[in-house]
């Protein structure tokens, strides 16, 4: 086998912060090449500086690509040679179509005029390799992540794409859309495609990678050769933290109080849409010192549930009884929800859930700013005092609580999202995918939290695409189908098998 | 400089580049300003630095000053007020119009006219944050409708004069109590006869009182284990700003004293930093600029909020309105024409980002001062009004160019 990619002795240093220390990475022709390792491990710079992004002469180390030495001064420069990176986040234009956004910046044209017969139909041909049954015309908002995400493959092998790298391309996918985007990869690399893989489900890695490099406060730690190495998740895990992990959800015993919180024949109309039900009469309720989950198929209405709930942050014509220890609260606003104990964690850590110019200390404090101000003048030590306590808490990796959030990791910025509802002390908390992006370390150390906040008498909800995650940390479980609760069990009676058929048996009824 | 691990995972921390780069952009301003002012004390052979001049500038800058902290506080916001200059020209003109021609004495018509600047911020803010009509529509029309009212209440006339009492906002200065007993402690004739003591301690005081809070701030920040600036870092930055204000108040104390609007300016501008930095308020107006939809969901009244930012604005146009008529002591058709971009400019050479959530109180001041020099300056020179509208553009551009290349470096 040969190389097609040598990174040698690459270092990165950032303001205050050193991510990368004399890194090694090669990855072979036609492998699928897996990078794992926590959160703020450098996994994201490596492949930002393979690709351009820090252009030669920001970093120090030599890159060597099919053979010869490449110094790229940006990400065009990388594209020439087929290397693509999909990012950690998307970027798609939402309100141009599909075609439009395969093509941006790569028309094809005749004096600048671009000729859209021919755009549309190689988009046709490019969807129909990635396995995506849309239109070529349809906008990429009306699209789900995981159409989105294969939007984005298409796009690049739209450039002739060699060397494609995909940063957490699962993270916000659920099984299903995974084992698709998975298969495809396999099926890119019977056609001598190489990929670099990043990602934090480690049995998705176990599964189709062929070398993996497990990067740890950046520096490389090893490489596994899955070839030679029989490999499960734990051997996975103890590279990345250098110890073993026995357990992936810390024990729990629930202590389950009287009825907390609870909503009851909740209908929300699509905020665009007067008149389309998007959730159609849901009667649901958490306990105090409760875990309770809610599962379901990306777009069954989960997060708009959430939401909705949460000061009618998503729809209009909200209906339905909000009830706080049986008694009746106004969620009209955010500010009342917040108020009446409320809180919720959004899915979306970029657009909704932080100030990304800010610094880690004031998203900390901002749902909750009475909790350190007199009179509306901050006590800035106290301010400082929380934000340092958050952060060594949930252990956010930074330079300090002045670091802007806009240059942290993924997973540390969800710790930031996380920290500033926990701060505002909410009595019950409405979780969406809180551990997306996360490493196995971190997550067991956000479901220690959760477990705690149950322990002091709180209800929890939690939204979640994982269902292992559900299952283990949960003690009852909803799940949801198109707006509907479609059925309901403790945890310990409950399976990835039930919740399943409980949707599809759904499914079934409906047609 | 401290090395220190957090956790025993955590990245080692290189030395303090990071606060060198982020203070950098606060230093070059600073410099700038000691440089414009020291090529034009230069080329016009120390006019520019005369107490006289000193004191026109301030009495010139005043207005640009005050109105320039509203409207760092709209843009931070994620907003643009065009309308600043007419409702200058407006409500000077209906303070004039109530004092001349109905006789109405000044305490109530200042009163009214700051009332009636708000009620115009507060007019305008209810179309950009409830009616969510974009700031840069509303105001250009605001912008339209007051120059049109101005006009049409004076109707090319000059109103004026007005009581001696009100002229004094904006050409008093600071009585002086202490010069009597300035005697009592030996010898001063070095001052001269008509040194104005009270003035000398009032900025005397304000170089303390701005020594003592910024070191408590850095102590404060040092015992959390915060990235502070170096040392010798902080002691020349504030040892720059106190010689200014201490140089400046000497310079001002023998001409005629602190002007009574430097008094109203200073205090507002401690008053805006207060606000920005340790305030709530202040806080939830940065997190509303920088992300909107997370601010709205992190329990903030996003509409709320850009509303009493306008209200604001309209409050200090109000009283820019009332300075400026008092200083050309009378009402005029062309009152506060181009304010806006005088007090827009400033904001953005200061440093204030133009899609919001960035902008300091300082820098906004020192931007507002950097136009003023140029003005100033090249006036004294007598370069002809439209080559100052060239090099002025050029420096905002300049500013604000070297703003964006140190950004994107990073
Ligand atoms: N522009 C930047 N300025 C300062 N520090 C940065 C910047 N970009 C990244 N970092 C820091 O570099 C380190 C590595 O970040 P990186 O994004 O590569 O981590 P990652 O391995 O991709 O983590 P995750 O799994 O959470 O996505 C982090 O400590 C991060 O805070
Ligand atoms: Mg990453």
């Amino acid at each position: 086998m040969t190389a097609i990619l040598e990174m040698r002795g690459i270092s990165k240093s950032f303001p205050g912060v050193k991510a990368l220390r004399n890194v090694n990475l090669a990855v072979e022709a036609g492998e699928i090449h897996a990078i794992c390792g926590e959160n703020g491990a450098g996994k994201s710079t490596l492949m930002k500086i393979l690709s351009g992004v820090y252009p030669h002469g920001s970093y120090e180390g030599e890159i060597v690509y099919q053979g010869a030495e490449r110094r790229f001064s940006s990400i065009s420069d990388s594209e020439h040679l087929g290397i693509i990176i999909i990012h950690q986040e998307l970027a798609l234009v939402p309100l141009l179509s599909i075609a439009e956004n395969i093509f941006l910046g790569n028309e094809p044209a005749k004096l600048g005029v671009i000729d859209w017969d021919v755009a549309f139909s190689r988009t046709r041909e490019l969807l129909a390799r990635v396995g995506l049954k849309e239109s070529p015309r349809a906008l990429i908002t009306n699209l789900g992540v995981g159409k989105q995400q294969l939007v984005e493959i298409a796009k690049a092998l739209a450039k002739k794409v060699q060397l494609l790298i995909l940063d957490e391309p699962t993270a916000s996918l659920n099984e299903t859309d995974s084992d698709a985007l998975l298969n495809l990869l396999l099926e890119f690399k019977s056609h001598g495609i190489t990929s670099i893989l990043i990602s934090h489900k480690l049995n998705e890695l176990a599964k189709v990678a062929d070398q993996i490099t497990v990067l740890r406060d950046g520096s490389t730690v090893e490489t596994i050769n899955c070839r030679t190495e029989k490999i499960d998740e734990g051997r996975i895990i103890k590279s990345m933290v250098g110890r073993e992990m026995y357990e992936r959800y810390p024990p729990r015993e629930p202590h389950v109080g009287e009825k907390l919180f609870e909503i009851r024949d909740w209908r929300v109309e699509h905020p665009l849409h007067a008149g389309r039900e998007v959730i159609k009469g849901i009667d649901l309720h958490v306990n105090a010192g409760e875990v309770v989950g809610i599962a379901g198929l990306m777009g069954s209405g989960r997060t708009e549930l959430a939401m909705s709930v949460f000061g009618r942050a998503y729809g209009r014509n909200v209906r339905g009884q909000a009830l706080m220890q049986g008694r009746e609260i106004d969620v009209s606003s955010i500010q009342k929800a917040v108020a009446s104990g409320l809180a919720y964690v959004t899915e979306d850590r970029k657009t909704l859930g932080l100030i990304l110019n800010d610094d880690i200390r004031s998203n900390v404090t901002l749902a909750n700013l009475p909790a350190i101000a007199w009179n509306g003048v901050l006590d800035d030590h106290r301010e400082a005092t929380v934000a340092n306590q958050y952060r060594s808490k949930l252990n956010i990796r930074s330079s300090s609580i002045l670091q802007r959030t806009l240059t942290l990791s993924g997973g540390n910025q969800q710790k930031v999202v996380l920290s500033k509802w926990l701060f505002a002390n909410p009595q019950v908390l409405i979780l969406d995918e809180p551990t997306r992006g996360i490493d196995v370390g971190a997550k067991y150390e956000i479901y220690t939290i959760i477990n705690d906040l149950a322990a002091s008498g709180k209800g929890v909800i939690v939204i979640s695409s994982e269902m292992p995650e559900l299952l283990g940390i949960c003690d009852r479980l909803y799940v949801m189908n198109e707006g509907r609760l479609v059925g309901e069990m403790p945890a310990h009676e409950a399976s990835q098998e039930k919740i399943m058929a409980s949707i599809m048996r759904y499914e079934g009824a409906a047609q | 400089m401290k090395h220190e691990t957090i956790a025993a995972a955590a990245p080692s921390r290189t030395a303090g580049v990071g606060v060198w780069r982020t203070n950098l952009r606060d230093y070059g301003l600073l410099a700038s300003l000691l440089v414009i002012m020291a090529f034009f004390e230069l080329l016009t052979s120390g006019v520019l630095l005369a107490p006289v001049n000193i004191t026109n500038l301030i009495l010139q800058n005043s207005y640009i000053v005050i109105m320039a902290l509203g409207m760092l506080l709209i843009i931070v916001g994620g907003n643009i007020d065009l309308s600043v200059g007419s409702i200058v020209g407006f409500v000077g003109a209906i303070a004039a119009t109530l004092m001349v021609d109905y006789k109405m004495p000044w305490v109530p018509v200042v009163g009214l006219s700051l009332l009636l600047g708000a009620l115009i911020g507060a007019a305008q803010g209810w179309f950009v944050a409830y009616a969510r009509i974009p700031s840069f529509i509303v105001t250009l029309g605001g912008m339209l409708i007051f120059r049109g009212l101005t006009g049409n209440i004076l109707l090319g006339q000059f109103v004026g004069p007005f009581p001696k009492e009100f002229q004094s906002i904006s050409s008093g200065f600071i009585p002086d109590f202490l010069s009597p007993y300035a005697s009592a402690f030996g010898d001063l004739a070095l001052f001269g006869q008509n040194f104005r003591w009270t003035s000398m301690l009032i900025g005397v005081s304000g170089a303390a009182l701005l020594l003592f809070t910024s070191a408590r701030r850095w102590r404060r920040e040092k015992e959390h284990t915060i990235e502070t600036e170096p040392f010798p870092l902080f002691v020349g930055k504030n040892a720059i700003f106190a010689i200014l204000i201490v140089g400046f108040s000497y310079l001002l104390s023998s001409y005629r004293g602190l002007p009574n609007v430097l008094i109203t300016m200073g205090a507002l501008i401690l008053l805006y930093m207060f606000v920005t930095t340790r305030m709530t308020i202040g806080r939830r107006i940065y997190a509303l600029g920088g992300n909107r939809l997370a601010a709205q969901l992190s329990g903030i009244r996003t509409e709320r909020l850009i509303w009493a930012t306008f209200v604001n604005m309209g409050l200090l146009a109000g009283l820019a309105g009332l300075i400026v008529a008092a200083r050309l002591n009378s009402a005029t058709p062309s009152a506060g024409n181009s304010f806006e971009l005088d007090v827009i400019a400033a904001c953005f050479i200061g440093g204030a980002s133009a899609s919001g959530g960035v902008g300091k109180v300082m820098g906004v001041v020192i931007g507002a001062f950097v136009m003023g020099v140029m003005n100033n300056g090249m006036s004294i020179l007598g370069i002809g009004i439209y080559w100052q509208y060239v090099v002025k553009g050029l420096v905002l551009l300049a500013a604000v160019y070297v703003d964006i290349s140190q950004k994107n470096q990073g």
